[in-house]
């Protein structure tokens, strides 16, 4: 609540010189939007896979890999993607190491979810379509994910929500950036790397800015949890 | 083995049987991971007739019809041996698609299983989908004959849109029937298909399913022995995984020559 004075238009859109959080604003709605882009299919296929195919060994290797990532330590993801993306591929802090490092937290809770809410849906579903000499990938494409939908949205937006908040990761990739977005291969400003360097500021003005940021990341997060409220009703409705 | 060959010849003997046969398995094994359901089945399916299949719980008779459309090998640790011909032919040879086999041999299931998230007109409409036969048909009117076919169009003519898990069991249970007709299958299996339903609803499916055998042959599972006598026009008996008795219903049932096969109608074990 301390940061509900700082928010004001100004605080909104004006970059860090102009006192305003709109670079680390813009850089976490870019980060969601990337990490989306690029962990979302990917959770759901594995989790596709590990439900509806996943009666092998290959599978239970992966499915034990999966469970270990998402335990994972956050800032070893981070180091991780440090070593290999920053330094060895790219040669510089980017906005794209982030998503990637955010998408290594969010691959594995989106495929989780999925295999979870594909293995709610009875088996019978399963059978009437065999029966009907549908093939296999086609009753798991309209029979079986359609029925998953309510719980694959749900899981997913609250995946999406977790990773909003994750901080570690994004200090070794992202580094943060006074300016507005510079491009994908550029560091890049976000919400909790603001938070955390502001926190520790001596200045008690730019200690305020952090308590703003936080305000405003609570908001995205919590505008993530209501939609899974509503992603929810409508299953409870069904 | 000979005992069963026996058992099978008996049967063969008893009941003239014709050439017109849709269905005859031969030989026909199934196994659950080490364990044995099915052992030499040997028995014809007449085609455009009812044949029922009667037994205890666990004698193997759903697992015997689910390998007539080779359902069973879906479970894990599930297999079969000897042969399943459908018109002559071994659907359990090497270059046969399963897939292929399923849409000539449509399934009902014990529960009414319409899927959850498609209305009644979809349900009806999705094995046609899915399968992409639709060949330039029109879906609305097979939709309404499919429906009509199984006696549920009067009832729901005005709700189509709405969920197909929104009708009650009986009616949901006809909208499988329809959904299997659909796809003008050869062969209908039903595995105990009244089981969940009440008698009104029960008594609906028996007619619906005497009419059937009109357009399709009919293999139904049952432990109902009145409604195996009511439906069918060939009763098998099985027990512990064996064919013990196959022949008219009507023989079945009234001179019965295995006393197994006696003492599970009078219904001293069951």
């Amino acid at each position: 609540m301390r940061g509900a004075p700082q928010i004001s238009l100004n605080f909104l859109t004006q970059s860090t010189s102009g006192g305003g959080i709109g670079p680390a604003i813009q850089g976490t709605l870019i980060l969601i939007g990337l990490t989306s882009l690029i962990g979302i299919p990917l959770g759901i296929l594995s989790g596709v896979y590990l439900a509806e195919f996943g009666n092998n060994k290959y599978a239970a290797t992966m499915r034990t890999v999966n469970d270990i990532l998402t335990e994972f330590p956050s800032i070893v993801v981070g180091i991780t993607v440090y070593g290999v993306i920053v330094i060895a591929l790219i040669g510089e802090y980017s906005a794209i190491a982030g998503a990637i490092a955010l998408s290594f937290i969010l691959i594995p809770i989106v495929a989780r979810t999925t295999e979870e809410s594909l293995k709610l849906v009875p088996n019978n579903v399963r059978e009437a379509s065999l029966a009907l000499g549908v093939h296999k990938w086609r009753t798991t494409l309209s029979v079986v994910l359609p029925a998953a939908k309510s719980g694959l949205v749900t899981g997913t937006l609250l995946a999406v929500a977790r990773i909003a908040g994750e901080t570690a990761p994004l200090i070794m990739t992202i580094l943060g950036n006074r300016y507005f977005f510079q491009g994908l291969t550029q560091p890049m400003a976000a919400l909790p790397l603001e938070i955390w360097r502001d926190s520790l500021q001596p200045q008690v003005s730019l200690q305020a800015q952090g308590w703003g940021a936080a305000l405003i990341l609570i908001l995205i997060v919590l505008s993530l949890n209501i939609a899974v409220r509503i992603a929810s009703i409508g299953r409870l409705k069904k | 083995m000979t005992s069963m060959n026996s058992t099978q010849d008996k049967a063969v003997n008893q009941q003239p049987i014709d050439l017109d046969m849709k269905m005859q398995s031969i030989g026909l094994n199934a196994w659950f991971g080490a364990k044995q359901v099915l052992k030499d089945i040997n028995l014809n399916v007449k085609a455009n007739a009812v044949t029922a299949i009667i037994g205890p719980s666990g004698c193997g008779k759903s697992t015997f019809i689910r390998c007539l459309n080779r359902m069973h090998e879906l479970v894990s640790g599930a297999k079969t041996s000897g042969q399943v011909l459908l018109d002559g032919k071994n659907i359990y040879e090497k270059q046969v698609d399963p897939v292929q086999i399923r849409r000539r041999v449509g399934m009902v299931f014990q529960k009414p299983n319409p899927f959850p998230t498609m209305s009644i007109y979809d349900n009806v409409a999705a094995g046609l989908r899915l399968t992409g036969t639709k060949k330039g048909k029109n879906l609305d009117e097979v939709v309404k004959r499919s429906l009509e076919q199984a006696t549920l169009w009067a009832e729901v003519k005005d709700d189509l849109k709405k969920p197909g898990t929104s009708i009650s069991g009986g009616q949901q249970q006809r909208l499988c029937i329809a959904r299997a007709i659909a796809l003008q299958p050869e062969v209908i299996l039903m595995d105990e298909p009244c089981s969940a339903l009440d008698p009104i609803a029960t008594a609906k499916i028996e007619k619906l399913v005497v009419g059937l055998k009109r357009d399709y042959t009919v293999v139904i599972v049952t432990h109902n022995m009145q409604q195996a006598s009511r439906v069918s026009d060939y009763t098998a008996f099985f027990y512990l995984g064996a064919l013990v008795e196959f022949g008219a219903t009507k023989d079945i049932f009234e001179y019965p020559k295995n006393p197994l096969t006696e003492k599970y109608i009078t219904g001293e074990f069951g």
